[in-house]
């Protein structure tokens, strides 16, 4: 009789047993199928496009909607460039800041100035962009962009990068305001790479006579070399693709100037502020296929981070 | 002697660069906030909950796009936080080293910092295409995809902070897996699983591009979840675009609300997180 019921009852649970994990087994699936779903949508929506302006697609500057010509070159070049203002502000703040904070910073104050710091990253996205529309760009509008005009504009070489007139709006204010929102995540995998430095590395070269600043320099950043690259190429991940931010600041201008100054756009903002509006299948379709390109950009930039920071997070970050 | 002197001069140099930025760092932090209390403050009144977007040059309220933001985030949030969870269990209880779970943590973490805007594209080709309409269902959708990997990644990393011992125990008592993981590993992880539902709400009601062709936006009253449905960062998005100043007090107004509630979360999830000693590492 007992036998039996407990029989019964270990039936029950080993079945439950096969669905639970059966259940964890499809989510874990469903991870994938969502990666492959994306891909094929992006590709099924950008056919149409790709088919019809095959690879000049990436080349051409012409966006015209009036004459159906789509390319992407504008948008491409203007998210290179700005997410490349964005890592040449971030990375060294990022580098600063967490030097700071696993170096000099008293261990009282860490908490809360890493929490601040990171705090930046939670901020939305269009808050950033309206910060940026309305008090940011005014600001090198009227102060920082006549300032590189008359003193950097001159200058041969990267004079031709400050040129034209001061827009307020623009690749160079775009720039400034994905570093800010990138610097919590260099800066916070930066921190945590160096963090992993091995004490015994660090006391041997202070034994040496090393200051603090060449143990720095000299042992712990090219111990974690591998995890500053990672990180920064995360943040980059993150430049690429942002877009309500950009949306607000860049100008939504279809062409490449070589000036900063100069409203452009890039991929994100043009999916963002074309995409309800587009009228004619050829129109969405190669909205779509800047989607993919960005898509492709971003993955295989992230793709990078994330195998070389698994490598450091098999050790000790992920299983501490 | 003088190269020891240079040594020291850079040393105090370079951590004196190091303190400037991280100072810039947290003057950038407090100049937004500053922006958002004294700007928002202006369009904070009791009108801003009990009536909904003004047509321009008229006044307003923003209850509408609360309302909806607050729908559409729970709606991802209930589809996307169980999935994420039973994903993240199976990488830390059944998966663990297999190459199937390799390449799903991998993906995974991909996904965890793919642009929402690509998400957005994604949902409006396989749902709102489909319905022949945007509507709120296809912008919580949006919302629980870019839920479900923040879920995935933190699950995973709390059930790993369980130590197995507790695991040999209950499996010692005869308890099949998944009465271990229902009833010893998920209890034990609570306060880290908290942090991680804490943090992924926290991502997704900010969020705007994913919302933008999916749930669009409606400028009147809609509980509809087959519509457009009012939001509040697309709202803000066109209020603050627009010239009208009426519209642009309330875009700021929405970016305060929306800010602090933000930030509010992250710092409870924070809090929770330390407070139980567990350490949690989001979107990294």
């Amino acid at each position: 009789m007992i036998s039996q019921s407990l029989h019964i009852h270990l039936r029950r649970e080993a079945r439950a047993e096969v669905g639970f994990r059966t259940a964890t087994l499809v989510s874990a699936l469903l991870v994938l199928a969502l990666l492959a779903g994306v891909i094929v949508s992006l590709v099924y929506g950008s056919w149409p496009a790709l088919k019809q302006f095959k690879f000049a697609f990436v080349t051409t500057e012409k966006w015209n909607p009036v004459t159906d010509i789509y390319g992407a070159a504008g948008p491409l070049y203007g998210t290179v460039i700005t997410s490349i203002i964005a890592l040449l502000i971030a990375v060294p703040l990022s580098f600063g800041i967490s030097v700071f904070l696993t170096e000099i910073c008293p261990r009282w104050l860490r908490g809360p100035i890493s929490t601040a710091i990171e705090l930046l990253a939670s901020v939305p996205s269009i808050v950033y962009g309206i910060w940026g529309l309305f008090v940011l760009a005014p600001v090198l509008q009227h102060s920082v962009q006549p300032w590189l005009i008359e003193h950097v504009g001159p200058l041969p070489g990267i004079g031709k990068f400050f040129q034209g007139p001061p827009f307020g709006i623009g690749l160079l204010t775009a720039g400034v305001v994905l570093a800010i929102m990138v610097l919590p995540f260099i800066s916070s995998v930066m921190r945590e790479v160096f963090r992993m430095a091995p004490h015994s590395l660090k006391e041997a070269a202070y034994g040496v006579g090393a200051t603090q600043w060449n143990v720095v320099w000299d042992v712990v950043l090219p111990w974690s070399r591998a995890g500053v690259i990672g990180g920064i190429m995360l943040g980059l991940g993150r430049a690429l693709g942002e877009t309500m931010a950009v949306t607000f600041v860049v100008g939504n201008a279809h062409r490449i100037s070589t000036s900063l100054l100069a409203p452009a756009t890039t991929i994100s903002a043009v999916i963002a502020s074309e995409f309800t509006e587009a009228v004619g299948d050829l129109y969405t379709s190669a909205l779509v296929a800047l989607g993919l390109l960005l898509f492709v950009l971003t993955f295989v930039v992230i793709a990078c981070a994330r195998l070389l920071l698994m490598r450091l997070e098999s050790g000790s970050v992920r299983r501490a | 002697m003088n190269t020891l002197r240079r040594r020291r001069f850079v040393n105090v140099v370079a951590f004196c660069a190091s303190i400037v930025a991280t100072l810039i760092g947290l003057t950038m932090l407090a100049l937004i906030l500053w922006t958002l209390i004294s700007r928002g403050l202006a369009g904070m009144s009791p009108t801003l909950f009990t009536q909904m977007t003004p047509a321009p040059d008229s006044n307003g309220g923003l209850l509408n796009a609360i309302y909806g933001s607050l729908v559409m985030t729970f709606l991802g949030i209930a589809i996307g936080t169980p999935i994420g969870m039973l994903a993240g269990t199976y990488l830390a209880e059944y998966g663990r080293r297999t190459a199937l779970a390799t390449v799903v943590r991998f993906i995974n973490d991909v996904l965890l910092s793919a642009p929402s805007i690509i998400i957005g594209l994604f949902v409006y080709t396989v749902m709102v295409v489909r319905m022949g309409h945007f509507s709120a269902i296809s912008g919580a959708v949006a919302l629980a995809i870019i839920a479900m990997p923040v879920m995935v990644r933190t699950t995973e990393d709390m059930l790993n902070l369980v130590p197995k011992s507790m695991r040999d125990a209950a499996a010692g008592l005869g308890a099949q897996p998944w009465r271990t993981i229902t009833q010893v590993v998920y209890p034990a992880a609570r306060s880290g699983l908290l942090t991680g539902l804490l943090l992924a709400i926290a991502r997704v009601s900010g969020e705007t591009a994913p919302l933008l062709f999916t749930a669009l936006n409606n400028q009147f009253w809609s509980t509809n979840l087959d519509k457009p449905m009012a939001n509040l960062p697309v709202v803000i998005f066109q209020f603050a675009m627009s010239p009208y100043h009426g519209w642009q007090h309330l875009a700021w107004a929405g970016a305060l609300l929306i800010t602090a509630f933000v930030l509010l979360l992250s710092i409870l999830a924070r809090s929770i997180a330390t407070l139980f000693g567990q350490h949690a590492n989001p979107g990294e």
